[in-house]
């Protein structure tokens, strides 16, 4: 039993359906977001506060960061694996048959990490009381962080590059969990690209709003 | 035609490689690749220099033999084709051809363009067969095979071993050499008894062997010269889950 | 001289192999464990009966030159495996397969051994298919058939165009099997190089590691050779570029009587000659035959574009000469027929040495689809190599060396006349006299491995039970490789200015030209003399670079080429003696007014076997005197 766990295939597959739980995840993340392009800050503070508040949130919070860490952790462990896998490299090698995204899996990932951090910063670090703010009204945090143009650019590339991610990470989860399928496949393609478009894309609306309205 | 080599040699598995420059004049359009490189050693020969090393045997492209990595590509830019239908149609008179083994820690090369494929071996060894004992098995006709499954069973089957698949990864993945194997005998009612086990073995195996771990890029498919396909690679992720 | 006692059993024909197997001697599972056993080769007769072999209980050790047993030259077989099964309902039976392949032969193969290769052939099949070898199905899910030239049935197992290949793939992974139980030990990129002899019977092998150039001594109780065919002698053949004669050389030269070697198939379909770089021919499937028509313009030197001829002016011509068979005459008829016309000036292509494969007519009668559907992968070969395209414009085939019916003169147990020494597929002679019908090859090949080769071991190995391992550390052993190393020695101290290739090249041409498709008196002469005059220049003037203790493929050619030197003064010769038209061997000076092959069955109804009686020495024949007791012997015809 030992060996199904540190084999290729079962380490992919752990991956996997971690990556296929975060993907689940954003979908909320950004539906709440929009609360706050509401001139309105009730209603999204009263979803952050039930964000927080709400025991079988709180749960899911604490399988969230499960899935987080797992993700990175085997994504690393993969992608070490793999380096070792070729200690020559080539002169010269032409890579346009690779999946054009999946080449920068690491990379994508591990910048979305860095954007991660910063995102905590902003705020979940404030709810925890390690960085300053008011834990109660993020509606007024993210108002006020949204008008540095600097702030907004770091987002913006970091979506963009979660968007790359997100579209050879949607498919590929499905190809890994073993599901291919003449007909599905490419629909699964189809919903991927669309995916990956539309949850930057909202997520990036957020910032670029704030912006535009406060300036 | 005109044509700049550039070739990685390599004395043998422990000394460092290294990339030689040759020209070669005489190239005709109607050579094969490996005719050329016949063409260079020749060449070599007369002047009193090793020539080149490079695995070669059915030339038509069935044996699984011959593959180097031409151009940036293993079997070089056509599709669907071994090196050794590789047509020297394919370059233009003043081209240079970078000629490498291909590379992956399970492929240590034993001497210039030749490498060791004896990693593909031991996935196989380790279960890439229905056990069946001469003179034990039924009539042929008894167990009927749905022509669909035969069918695909034969395009599985249709890999001939050369590592190209390996070669071409970024990640230096064999799972779509494995998942052929796999395949072809999961989708016969032969293969199914020992199907859990094939699964879990052939898979240990392969991880013991150093390949790099799949990330779905698809590249193996692209360069398969005997087109086999990623959907291979689902049913062997299946196969292995089914097996546990 | 007693040497030749085929050792056929007694009784009727049909009962002869059961006979054989209820007196065999056998060898019990205990004592097997004791007995060694070495296989060379890995095809599929080697790796069947390795395979066949461990799973009694036998020590295997099986070699090949390969880096993997899978790439055996039988990966190559395209179009398929016959077996007497009679699964279309069309008359075959066990007898018919027998005697179509004792007509296809040219009465010139041992009836009994005939008989039984269709005997196991339906086994064959089974055990295939239990391995999981996708052979091509019906809707209904039962397998499927084709017909092959030389026959009226339809009897051809296939898998598309790839049925060797697949079979191999069968045959390779009961081998990876017993490799996994431990009772086969596999050895690749090993080169048998010398046969060991002791107390007159075969006991071992000493093989060069071709990766480090190690010379590697093995014994065993008993030797069996795998080694497939000869046909690249003539240096451009279908065969890989690899394959050689050395080991069944080694092994006549050890001892081993050669039969028959002047009998090689030339395969009518393949792609001809492009430059004169190439090192090899790629063989379209006679398969193709089922529904490509051949012609040449019926004008001399016509050089419009085929297209453009008009039915009329058109030559069908094996369909004007065997109205009965038409395009699916037997390989060697076909071929003579093609080099007829080529030789009379009618040949098409740059070179005039190329007839068209026409399947205008079968496209507009079945539609693009269905050709597609049964030669898709063919057709792209085709174009990929010629750059041509077939569904528009006829291919155009010639014919090219192929396989050989001649090898190591065997007994009906598959021994040679070593002790102790077998001698399996294509190596041997046994099965296709003079001639070899289509998809007979991976048939015999499968059927000798594993289910003929391993039920007549034991009669020979019953002796040896109390023997225990033979040691390798004796003076036979030292001697054969002291012999070897002193061989490879030579050749790299001549240093001379002509590569080995150039020489093969040229020793292939010669053989061509002057024993290939159809021979004479005078040219065999000229033949023979002008070998001997090569070999002495190959042995002066050959140059192979590197040492002996590298990888260094030079070295493996140059050895290989030697052998081929000698192999193909023995080919002459048996050419020369064999005044007769039988099968692939066509004497010019024996033939019917229309130019068909004149058999002579009052003075050459025999098996010419020959012993090798020391350098310089012409060879010793032996006659086989083939009686038929079960078939009229007939005039082949296929008008």
């Amino acid at each position: 039993m030992s060996k199904v766990l540190y084999s290729s295939i079962s380490q992919k597959f752990i991956m996997a359906l971690a990556g296929l739980f975060l993907i689940t995840f954003l979908p909320v993340h950004l539906g709440i977001n929009l609360l706050l392009l509401n001139s309105d800050p009730e209603p999204f503070n009263r979803a952050a506060k039930f964000m927080s508040d709400f025991p079988v949130i709180k749960i899911m919070e604490i399988v969230l960061f499960a899935a987080i860490m797992i993700h990175i952790i085997y994504g690393i462990l993969l992608q070490i694996q793999n380096w070792i896998a070729r200690p020559v490299r080539y002169k010269k090698s032409n890579r346009s048959e690779t999946a054009p995204f999946s080449r920068f899996m690491i990379w994508t990932g591990g910048i979305i990490f860095i954007f991660l951090i910063i995102h905590f910063f902003n705020f979940y670090f404030i709810k925890l009381g390690l960085v300053e703010g008011d834990p109660y009204n993020f509606y007024d945090v993210a108002w006020q962080l949204f008008t540095n143009p600097l702030i907004n650019i770091i987002y913006w590339v970091s979506f963009i590059l979660l968007g790359f991610h997100l579209y050879h990470a949607f498919h590929s989860a499905f190809q890994t969990i073993g599901l291919n399928h003449r007909i599905w496949t490419p629909l699964i393609k189809g919903v991927a690209f669309i995916y990956a478009v539309i949850i930057p894309a909202g997520f990036s609306l957020i910032p670029l709003y704030i912006w535009i309205v406060s300036s | 035609m005109k044509i700049t080599l550039d070739i990685w040699r390599q004395k043998s598995r422990n000394e460092k490689g290294r990339f030689v420059r040759y020209e070669l004049e005489e190239v005709s359009p109607e050579m094969s690749f490996l005719e050329m490189l016949d063409l260079l050693n020749t060449n070599l020969i007369k002047r009193g220099e090793d020539p080149v090393a490079f695995d070669h045997d059915c030339r038509e492209g069935i044996c699984g033999t011959c593959g180097m990595y031409v151009n940036g590509h293993p079997h070089g830019p056509v599709k669907s084709i071994t090196t050794c239908h590789l047509s020297m149609r394919e370059f233009k008179d003043g081209d240079t051809i970078t000629v490498e083994p291909f590379r992956a820690r399970s492929f240590p090369v034993i001497k210039d363009l030749v490498i060791d494929r004896m990693s593909l071996e031991h996935i196989q060894v380790a279960g890439g067969f229905i056990s069946v004992k001469t003179g034990s098995a039924p009539e042929a006709n008894t167990i009927p095979v749905p022509k669909k499954n035969a069918d695909e069973a034969f395009d599985a089957a249709s890999c001939i071993g050369c590592g190209a698949c390996v070669a071409a990864c970024k990640n230096a993945s064999a799972m779509l050499f494995l998942s052929a194997k796999v395949s072809q005998m999961a989708l016969l009612p032969h293969g199914k008894p020992e199907a859990k086990q094939r699964a879990r073995e052939m898979v240990a195996a392969m991880d013991d062997m150093g390949f790099g771990r799949c990330s779905n890029t698809g590249a193996c498919e692209a360069k398969c010269p005997k087109n086999i396909k990623i959907t291979n690679i689902a049913r062997l992720n299946r196969e292995y889950y089914k097996a546990y | 001289m007693t040497k030749l006692n085929s050792k056929i059993p007694e009784g009727p024909l049909t009962e002869k192999w059961s006979r054989y197997r209820r007196d065999v001697r056998l060898v019990n599972a205990a004592n097997k464990k004791k007995l060694d056993i070495i296989v060379v080769g890995t095809g599929l007769a080697g790796a069947g009966a390795s395979s066949a072999l461990g799973e009694l209980g036998y020590n295997v050790k099986n070699f090949c030159f390969q880096d993997s047993p899978r790439r055996a030259h039988s990966v190559a077989a395209q179009g398929g495996i016959n077996a007497a099964k009679n699964y279309m309902n069309d008359g075959d039976s066990i007898y018919r397969l027998f005697l179509d392949m004792i007509k296809g032969g040219d009465y010139r193969a041992r009836e009994a051994n005939v008989y039984r290769a269709a005997e196991v052939s339906n086994a064959v099949i089974d055990h295939y298919t239990a391995q999981g070898v996708p052979f091509a199905r019906d809707y209904g899910g039962t397998l499927d058939n084709r017909s092959f030239g030389g026959v009226q049935v339809s009897r051809t197992f296939y898998a598309r165009g790839q049925t060797g290949q697949q079979c191999l793939l069968g045959a390779y992974s009961a081998l990876n099997r017993q490799i996994k139980a431990g009772k086969v030990k596999m050895f690749p990129r090993r080169e048998m190089l010398e046969l060991v002899i002791v107390d007159g019977k075969a006991r071992g092998i000493i093989t060069r590691n071709l990766e480090t150039g190690e010379l590697e001594r093995h014994s065993a109780h008993a030797v069996v050779l795998a080694t497939g065919g000869y046909g690249t002698i003539y240096y451009l053949s279908t065969l890989a570029v690899n394959s050689n004669a050395s080991a069944a050389w080694i092994a006549h030269k050890k001892g081993a009587l050669f039969a028959n070697p002047s009998f090689v198939q030339i395969h009518p379909t393949s792609v001809p000659q492009l430059n004169e770089y190439q090192a090899k021919l790629t063989l379209m499937s006679e398969s193709l035959r089922n529904d490509g028509r051949i012609w040449v313009p019926a004008k001399k030197g016509d050089e419009r574009l085929p297209g453009d001829i008009p039915d009329e002016e058109r030559d069908y011509f094996l369909e004007r000469r065997y109205p009965a068979f038409g395009n699916l005459v037997p390989r060697d008829v076909a071929s003579r027929a093609a080099k007829e016309r080529c030789d009379a000036g009618y040949g098409v292509g740059k070179t005039g040495l190329a007839v068209y494969l026409d399947f205008r007519d079968a496209i507009n009668k079945q539609g693009k689809k269905a050709i597609e559907d049964k030669y898709g992968n063919l057709f792209e070969m085709y174009q990929v190599i010629s750059g041509f395209n077939p569904y528009e414009t006829p291919m155009m085939i010639y014919p090219a060396g192929h396989y050989t019916m001649g090898g190591l003169w065997v007994d009906y147990e598959l021994m040679t006349t070593i002790p102790g020494l077998y001698a399996i597929g294509e190596a041997n002679f046994s099965d296709h006299g003079a001639n070899r019908l289509g998809a007979c090859s991976l048939m015999q090949a499968a059927g000798d491995g594993y289910f003929i080769l391993p039920n007549t071991i034991s009669n020979y190995l019953a002796d040896d039970i109390k023997r225990g391992k033979i040691a390798t550390d004796t003076p036979e052993f030292d001697e054969a490789e002291r012999s070897v190393k002193e061989r490879i020695e030579r050749l790299l101290a001549i240093e001379g200015t002509q590569t080995v290739t150039s020489f093969h090249k040229r020793l292939g041409r010669l053989m061509w030209d002057l024993c290939g498709m159809s021979r004479n008196e005078e040219d065999l002469k000229k033949a023979l003399s002008l070998v001997r005059e090569m070999e002495e220049e190959f042995w002066k003037d050959v140059t192979v670079p590197g040492s002996a203790d590298q990888f260094n493929q030079e070295l493996e050619k140059a050895g290989r080429v030697a052998d081929f030197f000698e192999l193909a003064r023995l080919m002459i010769e048996d050419a020369m003696h064999r005044n007769e038209s039988c099968g692939a061997h066509f004497r010019e000076e024996k033939q019917t007014a229309e130019g068909e092959a004149m058999r002579d069955d009052k003075n050459f109804a025999y098996v010419a076997a020959w012993e090798y009686a020391g350098k310089g020495v012409p060879e010793k024949l032996h006659k086989e005197m083939l009686s038929f007791e079960e078939v009229e012997v007939k005039e082949r015809s296929y008008k």
